[in-house]
């Protein structure tokens, strides 16, 4: 029971700029234990929703439930540091105001970034520097994990590490995750829940569910259906190098 | 050594101190021309503060204070890009400070030592609001340390952890605006925000953390008041330029030697 807890509930969220009405009648929960992802064009309120969840926004109208103990770590979608702020990843880890050095060094191991500990910010890949921010919101010791485009700027090689890790991460700690994506391909497999979402909630529910879901279909075009499709398919066959099916057998 | 020359060297190190670790912030956070337009308006504090009778330096604090409100809430409301106000708001203040100051009839106004500074004029009490506003300053700054690193590393980042991101950064722009009352006497209006920018930028070329930034931009600033009020007492040349052009040549040097590994 306790693996599908609620951590944060959405119930009816109006949210407005102006004439511009970003999020309409919003209805979401994230659970411990679970993958939630975000997809939507580009500009559909996805960003506003996440800072919503984070607190930063309130909404005009609607309601927002938290659970008493929530803890989140964030971690921004990039981190612009001018270059004339000598910063090393140790310090930009202390700033979590954690100062025990094997913390930070086990939060860096946790991502498989321990090598970088030294290192100055600015010299940092971008697949280096995701696995770092990862790593300052992990120190928080997090019961929800806010991801804004964790695999921005990562080669495709790197975004799958960077899911698998995500999801290991779950694994072992056993918190919630939300995270925004625009990579339909990868983010599919990395997933237990996809909200799919252009101001309203077009659709919500397991990646095979919402790839069969008109609404989504109609946002994402008939290539958006066919990366779905492809995960459906990802269980129980690959693809050579031919392109011919070949199956595989069933982890489980 | 002459009494005057110990106070201005006493003034100098004094506001050298403070604009070190503000100058850093300055630097990270790109608000020089923030600064300037800051400066600028202290001339208009000074001209109100002879027309009501009131302390100059409390004048010309309460209007870089103003101005600085006024730039966050005309900032909010986006009509122009952020630069142009800042040239909008740093001219603007300058020329109707230097109008009001010809309006005061029965006051003669000694204005290149407002824009240039008066180093060497640097009376006791001059020494006491240094070294009171600048105490001040460094213990609010020691307090803020670790927030003020939070928003300018990620704002949004130090939102969800917890910082009153707003307040932090406002308490940044009312510091600015206590060095600058404060350093005007020293090396002017025009010349403020060199004395906050060099010593912190030629400081980078050192530092690997941000305290070693601050800090080395702290010694580096005495240096150079050191060294630029011995130039003046030397060649008989301006005293607040003089501590510029040696700020200067410290950044310059620093920036010909070989580089080591920077953090």
């Amino acid at each position: 029971m306790s693996e599908h807890q609620d951590l944060v509930r959405l119930h009816g969220v109006n949210v407005s700029f102006g004439d511009n009405h970003v999020l309409q009648h919003v209805e979401m929960a994230l659970h411990r234990g679970c993958i939630t992802t975000l997809i939507g064009p580009n500009g559909a309120g996805k960003t506003t929703l996440v800072r919503v969840v984070l607190g930063l926004i309130e909404p005009d109208n609607g309601e927002v439930w938290r659970e008493r103990a929530l803890r989140i770590g964030y971690m921004p979608q990039k981190l612009h540091v001018d270059r004339t702020f000598p910063l090393t990843v140790e310090r930009f880890l202390r700033t979590a105001s954690i100062n025990d050095r094997q913390a930070l060094q086990a939060a860096l191991a946790d991502v498989g970034a321990e090598k970088l500990f030294k290192h100055s910010i600015h010299d940092l890949s971008g697949g280096e520097m995701q696995r770092v921010l990862l790593a300052r919101a992990l120190l928080r010791d997090p019961t929800l994990l806010v991801l804004d485009e964790p695999v921005q700027g990562v080669d495709i090689n790197g975004q799958i590490e960077l899911y698998d890790l995500i999801g290991r991460i779950r694994d072992r700690r056993g918190c919630g995750v939300l995270m925004i994506s625009h990579d339909l391909h990868l983010v599919m497999a990395a997933t237990d829940h996809v909200v799919c979402l252009n101001h309203h909630i077009c659709c919500s529910g397991h990646p095979e569910q919402v790839s069969n879901d008109p609404s989504y279909q109609a946002l994402f075009g008939k290539a958006g259906a066919r990366a779905l499709a492809l995960y459906n398919h990802h269980h129980n066959h690959r693809h050579n190098a031919h392109g011919d099916v070949v199956p595989v057998k069933e982890n489980q | 050594m002459a009494d005057f020359l110990i106070r201005a060297l006493l003034g100098g190190i004094g506001v050298a101190a403070i604009a070190g670790p503000l100058g850093a912030f300055v630097v990270w956070r790109r608000m020089a021309y923030f600064g300037d337009t800051l400066a600028h308006s202290a001339l208009l504090g000074v001209a109100l503060g002879f027309l009501f009778d009131i302390n100059l330096n409390l004048a010309v604090i309460a209007c870089c204070v103003l101005l600085a409100l006024a730039l966050v809430t005309l900032q909010r409301q986006r009509m122009v890009a952020t630069d142009t106000l800042l040239g909008i708001m740093a001219h603007s203040a300058l020329s109707l400070g230097l109008v009001t100051v010809s309006l005061l009839e029965e006051v003669r106004i000694d204005l290149m030592a407002y824009l240039f500074g008066d180093l060497l004029a640097v009376s006791n009490v001059d020494l006491l609001w240094i070294y009171l506003g600048g105490g001040l300053v460094l213990a609010l700054l020691y307090q803020l340390w670790q927030p003020l690193l939070a928003i300018t590393i990620n704002e949004e980042l130090a939102e969800v952890e917890g910082v009153p991101v707003a307040a932090v950064r406002l308490a940044l722009m009312l510091l600015i605006a206590v060095v600058i009352a404060v350093a005007m006497k020293i090396v002017g209006i025009l010349l403020i925000t060199s004395l906050l920018i060099i010593p912190a930028a030629a400081a980078r070329r050192l530092a690997v953390s941000p305290e070693q930034m601050a800090l080395g931009a702290a010694l580096l600033g005495c240096s150079a008041v050191t060294l630029g009020l011995g130039f003046s007492y030397q060649f008989d040349t301006p005293a607040g330029p003089s501590v510029v052009v040696l700020a200067l040549l410290q950044f310059l040097l620093l920036y010909a030697l070989p580089s080591r590994k920077q953090a």
